[in-house]
């Protein structure tokens, strides 16, 4: 089966890392969607554990408090959310996304 | 990865120099031991590009190491007649609409050791001393049914019944009976939730019960809910007259058996409204012990406070206003704290459950340790951004228990962006007090009078109908109106008289929202439509020149001037502004405008002469129309696609001699401290006040 996002397109990954807020291009943003369902977004979270430092979390159900699921430290959100983009590149292409 | 080990909260979001402040405080830290202090908040955290936490200790024999302990939090409502009569045998009846059966026992109607329940499968059962019969048919959620018990103390004899009411189909009459332990009914009477041992209830009740009868040889009492539905009473309509009380604020003037759709109003027909929905955990009063006590200077300047608790772990803030005494001299510029909206968010737990977050947020969700904290108590309640654990929207939200937001970290938004203002209004040396929405709504246009302007925080969103009327009696008697935020003015919230302390908040018809109301419930248990202002005849554009337009939460924009902002009446905005582009910097987002951004809009009633004197541009993917404003779903309403995507800057006059600024988005507070509070943005905003702080009178133009 064609995997819903297209692994080659890792001008689209640049994309994100180089700016993951704020105006994406109609290609990127369509990954994004994808990416972002709720059966492909993997209820991830950011968890400051103190001011300026982020690990990922996984969301859990009634109320539960996420569980960290990376040891690793981002001192900027920007770093978190490229993390977040890359573990869902993997899942939905099979693929680990290798930028230059 | 410390958490905070302690937390507590306070009787009042606000209080005066002079007054004596009593904290409660409960803390987990097994050592038992914490630390206190008063501090004055300046800043808070702003990311690296802000100035960050600012505080200021303030001396009030405060600081000290203190003892204290886990104080527990009763969550969840219930109904209790606490005086009753000897009982012999006794036969109960009552409706049942249960909403979550078959997830763990929930009680009906409790006597002492007899218990009329829904057990583990959801059918209805009765329990002596814990023996008990079961009808064995699980009762379907969200329909009503008809619950029977019988049972003889003499004998243990017992019998019981549930069946569907009619209009449901499929579902048969069940019927149980058996021999039980022989106990002793008794009061008190609890429905909705069982007695715990050893003080406090268990066992709580999720879902609509109505018309509950209890009969004991000649007592037959009858409780109806439908009347009194806007008090903490319940009355049983017999000669026995064994009136209860709710507890914890369980929802009232909903929907019940009979409801039809004939009528939305509770009051045009309360038989229709004879139920009351319990959830477990519903709460309105934490009820902890007071544990410190201290008196506000009173010379104290008025502001942004927190009685700053600390044990092992960072420190707990219990955030609160500090408001001039009645009669004290005032400022000439008030800051109105929002601290309705404060309310209204806090104890935020959405953040944390799983779904497609940023398919609408356009960014992962972040919380802090805190957040944690909060999680790992849910005895401290929801937020009215939450659902109950049976998936209706939380409508009630209580300032008698730890409140997560007010402070100066976590979410950059509301308590810690409006932070923002103060912490500029102390770098331009401007003076001001800082007034509540709570007294705002309590005093009316009178908290405003002596004050030559007002500033919102940067998010007001919710309003009474007596805050509202209190500031357009301001703005219209000569008021100046600084609206420094965005998705101000937006839902209605009511004051229960029956729960001090407590708002109520019904999202009725649509709006951009966490919940949808019940068909039939658009009315507030005080008798008050609600939802969206706009709605219900109050737009926010008739205010403050603009509305809620769109939201996203990846990154900020600039705004462009227009030519309007050439208009002589705007000279003095941009006096010493030459730049066209403005507010592209700022701590949340690198610009002014976002977050929730409005728009002016005449058809929703902003003044025809308001100048939009900048608007803002180039938003991002994330930032889609509001579905207020779009009659079908549809493609193109996002920033990149749609052209009324964007904040517009506006400034009106008004016959008073009064004027309104507004800026239209939460973003902006965040951009006044740019470059050392040196740019453009901080230029118009002192300019505006300037302007507003002089009386000579604003005229609007001759049309
Ligand atoms: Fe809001």
């Amino acid at each position: 089966m064609k995997p819903l996002i297209d692994p080659a397109r890792l001008d689209l990954a640049a994309e994100y890392r180089a700016k993951p807020f704020g105006r994406h291009s109609p290609e990127l943003q369509a990954v994004l969607d994808v990416m972002h369902r709720p059966e492909h977004c993997q209820d991830l979270i950011l968890v400051s554990i103190e001011p300026g430092k982020w690990m990922l979390g996984q969301r859990l159900p009634d109320g539960k408090p996420p569980r960290l699921i990376e040891n690793r430290v981002f001192t900027r959100l920007e770093d978190g959310e490229w993390e977040a983009f890359r573990r869902r590149w993997k899942a939905l292409t099979g693929q680990e996304l290798k930028l230059p | 990865m410390n958490k905070p080990t302690v937390v507590g909260y306070l009787d009042s979001l606000y209080a005066h120099p002079g007054d004596a402040v009593i904290v409660r405080v409960s803390v987990f830290d097994p050592a038992g031991r914490y630390t206190a202090d008063l501090v004055r908040l300046i800043c808070g955290e702003t990311g690296p590009k802000g100035p960050g936490i600012k505080e200021e200790r303030i001396e009030v024999g405060l600081a000290k190491e203190y003892a204290g302990g886990e104080q527990p939090t009763p969550i969840g409502s219930y109904v209790i007649v606490e005086k009753m009569p000897q009982l012999g045998a006794v036969e109960m009846s009552l409706r049942v609409w249960p909403t979550l059966p078959g997830k763990g026992q929930q009680a009906l109607v409790s006597l002492g050791p007899l218990r009329l329940f829904i057990d583990q499968s959801g059918a209805v059962a009765l329990a002596a001393n814990g023996e008990s019969i079961s009808t064995g048919r699980p009762l379907r959620a969200r329909a009503w049914h008809r619950v029977k018990a019988r049972y003889d103390p003499a004998t243990g004899a017992a019998r019981l019944s549930s069946a569907p009411l009619p209009g449901f189909h499929g579902d048969a009459k069940t019927e149980a009976k058996g021999g039980l332990p022989v106990v002793k009914p008794k009061g008190p009477l609890l429905m909705a939730a069982a007695p715990k041992p050893g003080g406090g209830t268990t066992d709580h009740f999720y879902g609509k019960l109505e018309a509950p009868v209890l009969r004991s040889g000649k007592l037959k009492a009858r409780w109806d809910f439908s009347r009194a539905i806007d008090t903490a009473k319940i009355e049983d309509v017999s000669a026995a007259k064994l009136h209860g009380r709710t507890v914890n604020a369980p929802k009232r003037a909903v929907t019940a058996a009979k409801w039809d759709g004939s009528t939305h109003d509770w009051r045009r027909n309360p038989a229709h409204y004879a139920a009351i929905h319990f959830h477990g955990d519903d709460l309105s009063d934490a009820g902890w012990k007071p544990s410190l006590n201290f008196k506000l200077p009173k010379n104290l300047k008025s502001g942004f406070y927190a009685v700053k608790l600390q044990a092992s772990g960072p420190a707990f803030y219990v955030g609160f206003i500090v408001s001039p005494r009645p009669g004290a001299k005032r400022a000439k510029l008030a800051v109105l704290a929002s601290t309705v909206t404060y309310l209204a968010y806090a104890n935020y737990r959405r953040r944390m459950t799983p779904g497609p977050f940023e398919l609408a947020m356009g960014a992962l969700p972040t919380v802090d340790m805190t957040d944690i904290v909060l999680a790992d108590h849910p005895e401290f309640g929801n937020s009215t951004y939450d659902v109950h654990r049976d998936g209706f929207g939380v409508a009630h939200a209580t300032i008698r228990r730890p409140l997560f937001n007010m402070r100066p970290g976590g979410r950059f938004w509301n308590f810690s962006m409006d932070l923002c203002l103060i912490d500029w209004l102390d770098n331009q040396g401007i003076e001001y007090d800082v007034v509540t929405d709570h007294e705002l709504h309590e005093q009316g246009t009178g908290l405003l009078k002596s004050y030559k302007a007002v500033m919102t925080g940067s998010h007001p969103e919710y309003h009474s109908l007596e805050m509202l009327q209190a500031l357009e009696a301001f703005v219209s008697s000569g008021g100046r109106l600084m609206y420094m935020g965005g998705n101000g003015f937006y839902w209605r919230v009511t004051f229960p008289r029956a729960h001090p302390g407590m708002i109520e908040l019904r999202r009725s018809e649509d709006g951009t929202r966490a919940w949808a109301e019940m068909p039939g419930q658009y009315y507030h248990s005080t008798g008050e439509y609600g939802g969206l202002w706009r709605r219900i005849g109050r737009p926010p554009n008739a205010l403050v020149g603009i509305g809620f337009i769109a939201q996203g939460f990846d990154a900020s924009t600039y705004y462009r001037r227009t030519a309007a902002s050439r208009d002589p009446r705007a000279t003095f905005l941009f006096a010493g502004i030459d730049e066209e582009i403005i507010g592209d910097f700022g701590a949340w987002g690198d610009g002014a405008s976002g977050l929730e951004i409005d728009a002016y809009d005449a058809h929703l009633g902003s003044p025809p002469h308001a100048l939009v004197v900048a608007s803002s541009e180039n938003h991002s993917n994330a930032f889609m129309l509001v579905n207020e404003e779009m009659l079908n779903n549809s493609h193109g309403v996002d920033g990149t696609l749609n052209a009324r995507v964007k904040a517009d800057i506006v400034f009106f006059e008004t016959p008073g001699g009064g004027a309104v600024f507004s800026t239209g988005s939460i973003a902006y507070a965040a951009s006044l401290a740019h470059n050392g509070y040196d740019n453009n943005i901080a230029r118009l905003t002192r300019n505006v006040v300037e302007r507003f702080l002089d009386p000579a009178p604003f005229k609007p133009p001759a049309s």
